[in-house]
């Protein structure tokens, strides 16, 4: 067993060299889509391609202020930001309890783990249809969708959380007497913890992908009804906007859950791929 | 006779068709120190788990202070071959397991940690340990509960011997100063021996009972005491049957070729 040394090398490099060494690393990132922006721009102007079909980054930004100005934006972002959460929260808690039963229960296991198998192998978009006839096309076919979209990543990687839970440890709860719901709470679930935070970034990140989808189909406020009305409309940069400002959403939410991740689970002993 | 603290009985313990425990009788003393020794597959840690309640299928009669063994007991504490601590918790929690996270500034935790020399790691996490140092904090562990009887299984043969001999003198002072009684499962006959009040020698298929050795040295002992040499020739005597078992491989060698006949590319046949 090798001592970890890289917190220790880490507190070594002087503070200042640090800082501005990090700053430098975090500017490269901006370098190609600063370049991409300026080609982009400049090719609009020059007339190479029409601003009709490639609104140029300047007219973008209009857009984004108008629709910010006139408080549409905000509405968009906050219905669709609502329906991810509603639908993330209700996917991933089911997956955790079916998951915890799965994994802890080998009778549990055998009763419903192939049916959820079975489940996973449908192209969660094939749900749409049959949501649509059962749910109609309020807000309740949506929430449903990407609840799917959210359960399946948590489940699996839960379940496979639990089940490699290190037996030796399993045995230091025993000698200590615990048992059921007690070994449960103080090993089980924390050695499956960095596998359900693998789970529930994914799914956040699919749950994102089903809003769209969802929302594209049968909709009248949130971003996937902005995409559509700007293709419907023939206005390109409202679907630029759009598409931006997801990304920008679904980046934010996942940097929340990396964000607790790192502070609930700073005891693993793992490679920092960051630091170098 | 009788011990009392621990008395074990054990006619016989079977995994599946294999017999691995057969007749093992012992009982140890309050304030003992007593090893067991044998070689691997001797049924030794399989001991260990009957006394702390880890193994339940025996046939055979196991009483520590007249009740039978069972888990969470107030009277027995095992420590592991590995440190086994759990990764999520920082080693004050580990220490504090027992009683939970709430544990981690009992002044009983503080204390342990200092006896241990840890005391400025109570906060950090196992990752952050060497392999002595985790050892370290599961010794406190099995102390934190302060049992009767604190059982050891192979405690430092993960570690390096400079390590192993700190860690030794280390479990000494502090089962002494809390006046547990350990039992020790090794396959070092210098740890054993260096350690104990009384050795237990025991042979494999089926494991069972050779003989004893009774260490008697003083404390604080020499590690070059001859007297503790001598000892463990006895104990070397038990476990061989009383022979020079010494591995003669030597005739096999000689019958061998003496090397790997050559072999010239030429004279292979390629299907080719």
């Amino acid at each position: 067993m090798s001592q970890v040394g890289s917190p220790a090398s880490a507190v070594m490099v002087p503070a200042r060299r640090f800082d501005r060494r990090a700053l430098i690393r975090r500017s490269e990132g901006l370098l190609l889509p600063s370049i991409l922006v300026i080609t982009w721009e400049a090719v609009v102007r020059a007339g190479l391609v029409s601003a009709h079909q490639l609104p140029p980054p300047t007219e973008l930004m209009t857009t984004l202020v108008e629709l910010a100005g006139n408080g549409m934006l905000v509405e968009h972002i906050a219905i669709s930001s609502l329906r991810v959460l509603i639908g993330f929260l209700i996917g991933a808690g089911l997956a955790i309890a079916v998951g915890a039963t799965v994994g802890l229960s080998r009778r549990a296991e055998a009763l419903l783990d192939p049916t959820f198998q079975a489940l996973r192998a449908i192209p969660s978009l094939a749900w749409v249809p049959l949501l649509l006839l059962w749910l109609g096309i309020d807000e309740a076919p949506k929430i449903v969708l990407i609840a799917i979209g959210a359960f399946f990543p948590v489940y699996l990687n839960f379940v496979a959380g639990i089940q490699n839970v290190d037996r030796k440890l399993v045995e230091v709860g025993g000698i200590y007497g615990l048992t059921g719901w007690r070994l449960i709470a103080r090993i089980f679930l924390p050695a499956a913890l960095p596998n359900l935070f693998t789970g529930l970034r994914t799914g956040l990140s699919l749950s994102w992908m089903f809003l769209v989808a969802a929302e594209l189909i049968a909709a009248s406020r949130g971003l996937g009804y902005l995409l559509t009305d700007g293709r419907e409309t023939g206005r390109a940069d409202l679907v630029i906007v759009a598409i931006i400002v997801l990304a920008l959403l679904g980046k934010t939410s996942d940097s929340l859950l990396r964000w607790l991740e790192d502070r609930l689970l700073d005891w693993r002993d793992v490679v920092d791929s960051r630091s170098s | 006779m009788s011990h009392n603290l621990l008395n074990l009985a054990v006619a016989a313990k079977d995994f599946q068709a294999l017999r691995v425990l057969k007749k093992v009788r012992f009982g140890i003393d309050s304030g003992e120190i007593v090893s067991l020794v044998g070689p691997s597959g001797c049924g030794k840690s399989t001991l260990l788990r009957i006394i702390a309640g880890l193994d339940t299928s025996y046939q055979g009669e196991v009483r520590i202070r007249d009740k039978p063994p069972h888990l969470h007991s107030r009277d027995v504490g095992l420590i592991f071959q590995e440190p086994r601590l759990l990764p999520w918790l920082t080693v004050a929690e580990n220490v504090a397991f027992d009683v939970g996270r709430k544990g981690r500034n009992d002044p009983h935790v503080t204390r342990l940690l200092a006896e241990v020399g840890l005391s400025d790691f109570a906060r950090a996490y196992p990752k952050q340990l060497s392999g002595g140092m985790a050892q370290r904090v599961a010794i406190a562990r099995g102390l934190f509960t302060q049992p009767s009887l604190l059982l050891l299984d192979e405690p430092f043969s993960a570690v390096d011997a400079f390590t192993r001999r700190r860690l030794q003198d280390l479990l000494l002072s502090v089962a002494g100063h809390h006046g547990t009684t350990l039992l020790l499962v090794t396959h070092d006959v210098d740890e054993a021996v260096y350690l104990s009040d009384r050795v237990i020698v025991l042979a494999d298929r089926p494991g069972r009972i050779t003989g004893q050795v009774m260490v008697g040295a003083e404390r604080p002992r020499d590690r070059r005491n001859p007297q503790l040499a001598k000892r463990e020739a006895e104990v070397l005597t038990l476990l061989n049957d009383g022979t020079n078992q010494f591995f003669d491989l030597s005739y096999d060698l000689a019958a061998a070729p003496p090397r790997w006949p050559a072999t010239r590319l030429s004279s292979l046949d390629f299907a080719i």
